[in-house]
């Protein structure tokens, strides 16, 4: 009888075991399998180690359920072309492509891999395959506006800018909205260092900056080199991607710093929910991400370096960004000819923003080209 | 002190034995260094030597990536013959492509593919009058080629970048830095296999390399003009003698290796980008000097020197994909690799001679 009683139970558990295999098997399946094409080396600063860091979250969030290939150093041409097929070919079924020169040949790619998803970083291309991620950095900007309009004493700011695209015109016009808040006195001087990652130019830029007076540094590349000569000369500035304070725990006031983890994590969760997709129409505009303070793919570091009420101020910009009481390009806007943007009442439209080529009210000099 | 002298006689056997012995050498420091890493070595020489090969389409890849090697360094040989250092292949590849692209995009509309020729001619054009300026220097007034040409890499280079900023950019393109992207005429096409469609990105392009190689060939060896290259690198009082004017042999080799990397930079572009951007070499051209010297300044040796560091390249790449070993590893086996092969080319044509040396330090 315990015997019978014995092979019965048994029989019973190897059942359940089997079932909760075969039921476990179902539901995990194999993992998914991810590709990112890195611009770069991720080092420990700057734009790609943000996706570095963004890429840990994804392995931390799925653990076994996601395989991860990275390709790093991968020049913008047809070397990418190779590499992003060539992980298309492997079978990862979502690949980033984290560099905008490399929107074409992820397009291209993307036309012979009708099933692999991409999602390509800061480009405007898409297709049915093909979605774009991007931050919305000026944000960041506005708020450093703030805190430098209340910490400048010369009341001149200097502000590096890598290339004198749309981006980075409308992070500079973002700075001088908020430095224009509390600060009306104060004005920005633009150096274009042509590059978006050269320690030497950044530093040589920087020192320009210095020599004529500025007091507060702001960047828009991609070294910590700024902050570095910043630190030495007794100047102040904000970290740029990822968090700098290592490098100038003195000089840095704040970093806005690149969070693309909940992205990615999204999107690969779509991807395992079968919800993924770019949408209808020419322009495939439900593919395209473009978040900021309010989804948190944009992160303000640790207000540091400032008396406490320059840091109420600047939470107060952060809080009126994330709840939407603060619009940044919100009438009127007048640019630095005196011409009006646009009147009061109205606000610029994210296609307008892409199409800035104009300093408003508080920038010095013109848009170059 | 370390000297190297000449050996009178190359040994018939050391040629073969040398590049043997560097690639012993080549994977017994591999498998230290990848095991010490903690990779798995074997694996790891199978990505970046054999991987490469291990898919038909793999192997056209390797053919695209050495084309403008092979091309450039065919023209880079010449001069090198000749005792003419032409370093800045990278800036005649680029403003033969800027040149082409130029004429490409001054015809928005045109699709019959004979505009090729048209662009090729151009980037030749573009390219050797990039390298007659480093020429005409040298031979007028004797100025030191190296610098010259090295430098107008940088001047190129940034050239290109204004360019795509400021007359030749696309206004459709948010600001971002590219051209339009060229008419239909101007690119060239994959190659179709019937049956199998595309093998990767190979295209028409490699045709050229086909052309070029027994062309070079015949050129050195079965020509009047190869002659005159090769006394001059060997033997400058011979030729001086003979009466070959160093001059004008300095011009033509500049402009003919000025002109192949100008025709190398349109190929490139024209078949795997298809439009201007600020970026349009990726080395190209400084990797070419070792192509050529890879292989031994001889145009079947280019050949395969050209094919095996566009293999070892796409194996580096293939190794981080599969195993995740950072490109700073593979590099530095890529290094060690070129290391062997080029000190067993010297070992096989020098002696060295440890002297005593002659000053010693005093105060």
């Amino acid at each position: 009888m315990i015997k019978f009683c014995m092979r019965i139970f048994s029989l019973i558990t190897l059942g359940i075991s089997v079932l909760f295999f075969i039921i476990s098997s179902a539901f995990a399946g194999s993992p998914t399998k991810v590709g990112f094409v890195y611009l770069t080396t991720p080092g420990d600063h700057g734009w790609t180690y943000a996706h570095e860091l963004g890429k840990q979250m994804v392995e931390k969030r799925f653990g076994k359920d996601v395989k991860i290939s990275v390709v790093e150093n991968v020049p913008e041409g047809p070397d990418a072309t190779r590499v992003i097929r060539e992980l298309a070919k492997q079978g990862n079924e979502i690949i980033f492509t984290t560099s905008f020169g490399y929107m074409e040949p992820t397009l291209k790619v993307a036309k012979e891999f009708p099933n692999v998803k991409f999602e390509h970083i800061t480009g405007y291309k898409r297709s049915k395959n093909v979605a774009t991620g991007n931050i919305r950095f000026y944000e960041g900007r506005y708020i450093q506006g703030v805190v430098a309009g209340l910490m400048t004493k010369t009341n001149k700011i200097g502000y590096i800018g890598a290339y004198p695209i749309a981006e980075v015109i409308m992070g500079i016009n973002a700075f001088a909205q908020g430095l224009k808040s509390v600060n009306k006195d104060a004005s920005i001087s633009v150096i274009w260092a042509n590059t978006w990652y050269d320690p030497v130019k950044e530093a040589d830029a920087a020192k320009v900056h210095i020599a004529e007076g500025a007091d507060i540094l702001a960047q828009h590349t991609d070294s910590p080199a700024m902050l570095q000569i910043a630190e030495k000369k007794g100047a102040m500035g904000f970290g740029q991607s990822t968090d700098m304070s290592a490098f100038a725990p003195k000089a840095q006031l704040f970093a806005s710093i690149n969070n693309w983890g909940p992205y990615y994590i999204k999107k690969i969760e779509d991807l395992r929910n079968g919800t993924w997709n770019t949408g209808d129409g020419p322009n495939h505009w439900p593919g395209n991400v473009w978040g900021g303070l309010k989804s948190d793919m944009l992160v303000i570091s640790k207000f540091q370096n400032m008396p406490a009420n320059v840091a109420q101020k600047a939470q107060e910009a952060l809080d009126g960004l994330k709840n939407g009481k603060i619009n940044i390009f919100s009438g009127p806007l007048i640019d630095n000819t005196g011409k009006e943007i646009i009147p009061a009442g109205k606000a610029l439209d994210d296609g307008a923003l892409w199409g800035m080529n104009y300093y408003l009210q508080g920038v010095n000099g013109k848009v170059p080209g | 002190m370390i000297t190297f002298v000449p050996r009178e006689k190359i040994s018939k056997n050391w040629i073969f034995i040398a590049p043997i012995l560097s690639i012993v050498f080549t994977i017994f420091f591999g498998l230290l260094i990848f095991t010490f890493l903690g990779y798995n070595p074997i694996e790891t020489l199978y990505q970046i030597f054999v991987s490469p090969f291990s898919r038909i389409d793999r192997i056209s890849d390797i053919l695209v990536k050495a084309c403008p090697l092979i091309i450039i360094g065919t023209g880079l040989m010449l001069c090198f013959k000749s005792n003419v250092w032409n370093i800045g292949a990278e800036g005649q590849f680029i403003m033969g492509a800027l040149l082409a692209g130029f004429i490409a995009l001054s015809f928005p509309n045109i699709e019959t593919k004979f505009f090729l020729l048209i662009t090729l001619i151009t980037g030749f054009i573009g390219g050797a009058l990039w390298a007659f300026i480093p020429a005409i220097l040298k031979t007028k007034l004797n100025v030191n080629e190296i610098l010259v040409s090295l430098m107008l890499v940088y001047v190129a280079m940034l050239f290109i970048d204004f360019i795509v900023r400021g007359p030749l950019r696309d206004p459709m393109s948010f600001g971002f830095p590219l051209s339009k992207p060229y008419p239909e005429g101007a690119l060239i096409n994959k190659i179709p296999f019937p049956g199998i469609g595309f093998l990767g990105q190979l295209h028409y392009g490699i045709l050229f390399v086909v052309l070029l190689i027994p062309v070079a060939w015949i050129f050195v060896n079965k020509t009047l003009g190869g002659f005159k290259i090769n006394v001059l690198g060997s033997a400058p009082q011979a030729a001086k003698f003979a009466g070959f004017s160093q001059n004008s042999i300095t011009l033509t080799v500049l402009l003919l290796s000025g002109g192949l990397a100008g025709v190398a930079g349109v190929i490139e572009v024209s078949a795997n980008i298809g439009q201007l951007q600020p970026e349009v070499s990726f080395g190209y051209g400084f990797t070419a000097i070792i192509v050529a010297f890879l292989g031994r300044l001889n145009p079947l040796g280019i050949l395969f020197a050209g094919i095996i560091i566009a293999t070892v390249k796409l194996g580096a790449d293939n190794a981080q994909m599969t195993m995740g070993i950072p490109k700073v590893v593979t590099g530095l086996f890529e290094g060690i690799l070129l290391f062997f092969l080029l000190t067993g080319e010297t070992l096989q044509k020098y002696k060295i001679k440890w002297s005593e040396r002659k000053y010693k330090w005093k105060l």
